[in-house]
């Protein structure tokens, strides 16, 4: 890196005109992706924007069709008035319950993460590799699977969870055979104002649980073997036993590395598509329906292109907050460190 | 006050047990089988997900109630139903698989192809406007592909030649896909080829070769771990993408990719979802994946730059 650096820094100025061939050669170079991009990603979003204020519906698809009729900001209205034909749509709702499911999840996958990484740093530890080898696998597994096979094993009738239950506890306590339908319980575990848990909420979180600890443990790894071991064994001169240790080396040793991390996590998960719909459907009474899954029903479910365009504006500043927030509290938190 | 007396003996103490347990070298041997049954315990969580879903897939009871990990009478029936027809429209799993196989294919070549071009001018070239590009691309990074399938779909389909749309194609779910994926792989390989010593393409230069001949010749082949990195990635999302494949192709079964029937097993009528179908349908289509992912698994480490683990 540095060599790089100085060598840009040696480099003499060119002449103006070799300076703009340059440019031209260098837009020769971008123009290919940048024109895809603007085709597929820019246009698309300008074009949200406009969309936003229109009913553009499944009529209005086809290029001969007339235009949709601009309707200002009813469409807006409409998704905070919860006035949607998406049943049981509650935008508040849906809000906290998407905020709580990515930090219940980032802090779960975290700690746990860290801790496992801390069993597998452990010196003399036999068949570390064979482990660290296994407990890779959910990450290369495609999620779609992943979502599928969980949905799958909270089955009531021939569901992995039912069936462990009733083989161990159902068997020594001669129970009748177990069906409880987790993702479809339609009381909730936990209801405060507009947080709302029913009991898929937590098979969901098991499943993201077993998906999303493993690559945190991957990264706190990397950490711990960046540690200095001189640190440890001056920690252990001082007569500091292995949670002193722990605490005054290895902990915020993690820090700098898991906060980002853990800051990637939480807009990772807040976005998570593929469990909410293909685990629990967002059932029960869409309680478990994310942002991300809702905007998507509005287009592949209703055709309601004019109000799924509002609810992506929607969905852009309530992700631009949340990348403002975390930002302002990794580096409230930094400073505070040093 | 009272805290250095009691610690003064246990520094005198520390090497002599050191010594003996070999200095964290080697662990006590309650402390090893501890530590492995923590181990394997983690370890049965992990794999108890896949060993049920294969187990599944050999259950000649189809939806049957599986009381043992190893069946009664296991057979393959589910993968050979799966290989001839895996949902209710008359088209085979060889057929879904090539449309998936096509899309990841494209995908992946375009994301490389394209992406390494825009990531070597960000990288060597300077010119007007490139730090705003660079955050314009960045930002796209941020903003979940699902936020603009709406108007992406609906512009898409008035790009139409004839009867073909492209909206309503595999080509269509493509391009989009690769859009979706460029400013990760733009990204990622801007930060490998910043790695790369500058001096061998200024001695290219000076040899009388061109720009895009030193980025042919020189740079290309050195970047090699990140370019199949990013051809990995592309191909991985391609193979299992859903979200945008649903909404272009769904209404033509032909066009179908894996993804999209899976969920057609699964989604909407999964009450009366033969379970052994689909476990074969899933353990099928996640193999290749996670072959290939175990198997470079040294090499996508290597690749990843973004960052900064490169120095």
């Amino acid at each position: 890196m540095t060599a790089v650096a100085a060598g840009q820094a040696v480099a003499p100025r060119r002449p103006w005109r070799q300076r703009s061939q340059g440019t031209r050669t260098a837009y020769l170079f971008l123009l290919p992706a940048l024109l895809l991009m603007a085709i597929i990603t820019f246009y698309p979003l300008v074009f949200q924007i406009w969309m936003a204020f229109t009913d553009f519906q499944l009529k209005n698809l086809r290029p001969t069709a007339p235009g949709p009729n601009f309707v200002g900001l009813q469409n807006f209205t409409r998704i905070l008035d919860n006035n949607i034909v998406i049943p049981n749509f509650d935008f508040l709702r849906i809000l906290t319950f998407n905020l709580f499911w990515a930090l219940s999840n980032v802090i779960i996958h975290v700690v746990i993460g860290v801790a496992i990484a801390l069993v597998l740093n452990v010196d003399g530890l036999k068949f570390k590799r064979v482990w660290r080898a296994v407990y890779i696998l959910p990450i290369a597994i495609p999620p779609i699977i992943v979502a599928t096979v969980w949905r799958n094993m909270f089955d009531p009738q021939y569901g992995a969870v039912n069936q462990l239950i009733n083989g161990t506890i159902g068997v020594l306590f001669k129970l009748p055979p177990f069906q409880l339908d987790w993702l479809n319980q339609p009381n909730p575990i936990l209801a405060v104002g507009p947080l709302v848990l029913p009991l898929a909420y937590f098979a969901l979180l098991a499943a993201n649980i077993w998906l999303g600890w493993p690559l945190n443990s991957v990264v706190a790894t990397g950490a711990l073997q960046s540690i200095p071991k001189d640190l440890y064994e001056a920690a252990e001169m001082d007569g500091a036993g292995y949670w002193d240790r722990l605490k005054t080396v290895t902990l915020p040793f993690l820090r700098p590395a898991m906060l980002p991390f853990a800051i990637y996590g939480f807009v990772l998960t807040f976005n998570l598509f593929t469990l909410s719909y293909f685990m629990s459907g967002g059932g029960p009474f869409g309680q478990t329906e994310l942002l991300v899954t809702t905007g998507y029903r509005l287009v592949a479910e209703q055709h309601l292109y004019g109000v799924a365009a509002a609810f992506a504006i929607f969905q852009f500043f309530i992700l631009l907050v949340i990348t403002l927030v975390t930002n302002r509290l990794a580096r409230a938190t930094a400073s505070y460190d040093s | 006050m009272t805290t250095p007396v009691a610690v003064a003996p246990r520094i005198e103490v520390k090497p002599l047990a050191q010594a003996r347990t070999g200095g964290g070298r080697r662990l006590k041997l309650r402390s090893q089988i501890g530590l492995q049954l923590v181990c394997l315990a983690i370890g049965s969580t992990v794999l108890f997900p896949i060993v049920w879903i294969v187990g599944m897939s050999i259950d000649p009871r189809n939806i049957s109630r599986p009381d043992s990990l190893i069946p009664p009478g296991a057979n393959l029936d589910a993968y050979l139903r799966v290989l001839q027809r895996p949902t209710l429209n008359p088209v085979s799993f060889f057929q879904l698989a090539l449309n998936s196989l096509s899309v990841a294919v494209l995908i992946s070549a375009l994301s490389v192809g394209l992406g390494v071009l825009a990531a070597y001018a960000f990288s060597r070239m300077k010119f007007r406007g490139r730090e705003f590009m660079m955050l314009l691309i960045l930002a796209v990074l941020m903003l979940p592909a699902v936020a603009t399938v709406g108007p992406l779909y609906i512009s898409m389909n008035r790009i139409a030649v004839g009867d073909f749309r492209l909206g309503g194609s595999l080509l269509g779910v493509a391009l989009a896909v690769t859009s979706t994926q460029l400013p990760f792989a733009i990204w990622n390989m801007k930060g490998y080829l910043d790695t790369i010593p500058k001096e061998l393409e200024e001695a290219a230069v000076v040899d009388g070769a061109g720009k895009f001949q030193t980025f042919l010749r020189i740079v290309l082949p050195l970047s090699t771990p990140v370019l199949a990195v990013t051809a990995l990635f592309g191909f991985i999302a391609g193979w299992t993408e859903f979200l945008l494949a649903q909404v272009f192709i769904v209404g033509d079964p032909s066009q179908w990719t894996l993804a999209v029937a899976l969920n057609a097993l699964v989604g909407q009528y999964a009450g009366s979802t033969p379970w052994s179908t689909f476990a074969a349908f899933a353990v099928l289509f996640a193999l290749p994946v996670m072959i290939v992912y175990l198997l470079l698994q040294r090499w996508i480490v290597s690749g990843l730059t973004v960052g900064g683990v490169k120095g």
